[in-house]
């Protein structure tokens, strides 16, 4: 699991995260929700350590990683969670293999030499998200969907318990973000990971995620199932938009239809 | 570990070693070449005939190739170092400036004590050095936008403080009751200095910083996914970041101190390999290296030959070959983003 805890940040003199704590069990996606500059890439990035925080803490539960954000050092914190960034600037001259071999990094030494063990689970990773037949293309050459694939499968070769997602589907096209967040679901449920996920899309997040929090200017406001925060009442006081709440057709999610501002 | 693309450059440098020694005002046959070595190995006196082409090649074109093929390592290495430190196809020792930094260092060094002693060859490099190191940060931080460096605010800091530097340094020089001709050769690239001496003189430092960067392939090789991605997979990035930073300009002022400013191998040498072998520094790093050895005593070859018996400096060489080059990568990064 992951345990965040009193996480506050600051830019200069705006706070942006204000004492913070969140839990994410293993074996669970919890999909942070909320408006632009709530600070959802704000909470991923401090937590992923790109970010100076003022205070906070992580733990995984049984207490293997257990650690001050202030003082984490990034060997560390890389063994303890992994990060699935957006695709949008990767280095196109890598090949896949290349790209994904590049996750085993905080178990290896500084020349970054690896062994059988290290390959074998960078393949692994490849065939958990499908891309084990693209091994040897060039980053460059994929598609935006089929490179979001490819940082994924880096994140699990980290071999990590925790995986932060930061907005993965926002430059994807619909085919894409179904397919990926079905990969994601799939994989912490099975793995037992504890994923945490920030997007902005209220119904792929009430679609995959088992729990959803709603963060809003630097808060959680409400945490719990999909059914429990997506209600008329939070969302529309959080994005300041009346909407209407209605059953999903045909999966047993709330939906959220947005009314005229 | 793939074998060939270090069978290639290895196979290039050879045939470059050997053209540079054996080609010159006077061009020694290749038996001849092979005899004189294995007796100045064995340390065997040398029969009548051979006596002069021996003096010539031990006494001249060894050191002299010596000194070139270190500076070519040291600009192929550095060279890749900073296209990956700055995730810019573009740049190059001389090209950002710090070529033209060292350079400035290294004369203000000489003009305190021009004539070279023994402290004198000491204090040159670290002079140097340290030109290099404040020059990187200054073309750096006047070329940064939030986090991330524009190809071309990167390259003109870099040719605006360069053309400063060199200015300065042109002034210092003609200022100089010293070696006239001499300084204007070295600033051009010409190795002009003889004997083995300047070749001990760079290896400490050219061990110290090229020996860094042939360590530092895997922290590069992370840095092409920015900071922050390299930091989210466990590099401590700006303590790698620093390292390699102080190692390549290290290696760039080993080399501008005793060969003077040679443009364009870092930027040829990294890029060619990179189209052939791929972009993983791990590979790119030591083959710059070999490559850039090789390509430096081929353009030495050259600038010795077209108007033989006089020389060209070895920099106007580079140029010629290197200019237009750097116009093709340009278009090329431009059209494609891809390198």
């Amino acid at each position: 699991m992951l345990k965040i805890e009193g996480l506050s940040v600051s830019y200069g003199d705006r706070r942006v995260l204000h004492n913070v704590s969140l839990e994410v069990n293993s074996g669970e996606v919890l999909a942070l929700i909320g408006p632009n500059g709530a600070g959802k890439s704000s909470l991923v990035r401090a937590v992923s350590g790109v970010v100076p925080v003022e205070s906070g803490h992580i733990h995984n539960g049984d207490l293997s990683c257990h650690y001050d954000l202030l003082t984490l050092t990034s060997m560390q914190r890389a063994r303890c969670l992994a990060v699935v960034p957006q695709a949008a600037s990767m280095p196109p001259a890598f090949t896949v293999w290349e790209t994904v071999m590049m996750g085993r990094t905080p178990h290896l030494n500084f020349l970054g030499q690896v062994s059988a063990k290290d390959e074998a689970i960078a393949r692994q990773a490849l065939q958990k998200v499908d891309a084990l037949e693209l091994s040897e293309r060039r980053v460059g050459e994929l598609s935006g969907g089929e490179q979001q694939r490819v940082l994924l499968a880096r994140a699990l070769t980290q071999s990590t318990p925790i995986l932060l997602l930061d907005e993965p589907t926002s430059n994807l096209d619909l085919h894409y973000q179904v397919g990926f967040m079905e990969t994601v679901r799939t994989l912490a449920h099975q793995d037992k990971l504890a994923v945490l996920v920030a997007l902005h899309d209220l119904n792929i997040a009430a679609r995959y995620a088992d729990r959803v929090a709603l963060l809003v200017d630097g808060e959680i406001i409400a945490a719990g199932t999909p059914q429990q925060v997506l209600t008329p009442e939070l969302i529309s006081t959080a994005y300041h938009l009346p909407v209407q709440v209605i059953p999903h057709p045909f999966a047993n999610v709330p939906l959220v239809l947005p009314g005229n501002k | 570990m793939k074998i060939r693309p270090y069978l290639y450059t290895l196979i290039f440098l050879v045939v470059a070693v050997v053209l540079s020694i054996a080609i010159g005002s006077v061009v020694i046959p290749p038996l001849d070449l092979g005899r004189i070595l294995m007796g100045w190995l064995d340390r065997a006196a040398f029969p009548e005939p051979l006596k002069t082409f021996a003096f010539i090649l031990t006494g001249i074109r060894l050191p002299r190739s010596a000194l070139v093929l270190l500076t070519g390592a040291a600009l192929g290495g550095s060279g890749a170092a900073y296209q990956g430190l700055f995730r810019n196809p573009l740049a190059d020792p001389y090209l950002i400036g710090v070529a033209s930094g060292a350079g400035l260092g290294a004369v203000l060094a000489m003009s305190i004590n021009w004539p070279y002693s023994f402290w004198g060859l000491l204090a040159v490099p670290v002079a140097a050095f340290i030109g290099a190191l404040l020059t990187v940060f200054l073309v750096y931080t006047l070329a940064r936008v939030g986090k991330v460096v524009p190809t071309t605010n990167l390259i003109l800091a870099g040719v605006a403080f360069g053309s400063f530097a060199t200015a300065v340094t042109t002034y210092l020089m003609l200022r100089s009751t010293g070696e006239l001709h001499r300084a204007i050769a070295w600033l051009n690239g010409g190795s002009s200095q003889a004997g083995w001496e300047p070749v001990l003189a760079m290896l400490p430092f050219l061990a110290i910083g090229l020996g860094i960067l042939m360590l530092s392939g895997h922290a590069l090789n992370l840095l092409q996914f920015g900071d922050d991605q390299a930091q989210q997979m466990g590099l401590p990035v700006t303590r790698a970041r620093a390292l390699i930073l102080v190692a390549a300009s290290l290696a760039t002022a080993a080399a501008v101190s005793f060969s003077g400013i040679i443009g364009f191998i870092g930027l040829i040498v990294p890029h060619v390999i990179r189209l052939w072998f791929g972009a993983d520094y791990r590979r790119l790093l030591p083959l710059s290296i070999i490559g850039g050895a090789g390509a430096l005593l081929l353009a030495d070859v050259i600038a010795r030959s077209v108007i033989s018996p006089q020389e060209l400096p070895v920099g106007i060489v580079t140029a010629l070959v290197g200019a237009p080059f750097f116009l093709w990568v340009l278009r090329r990064a431009k059209n494609q983003g891809y390198w």
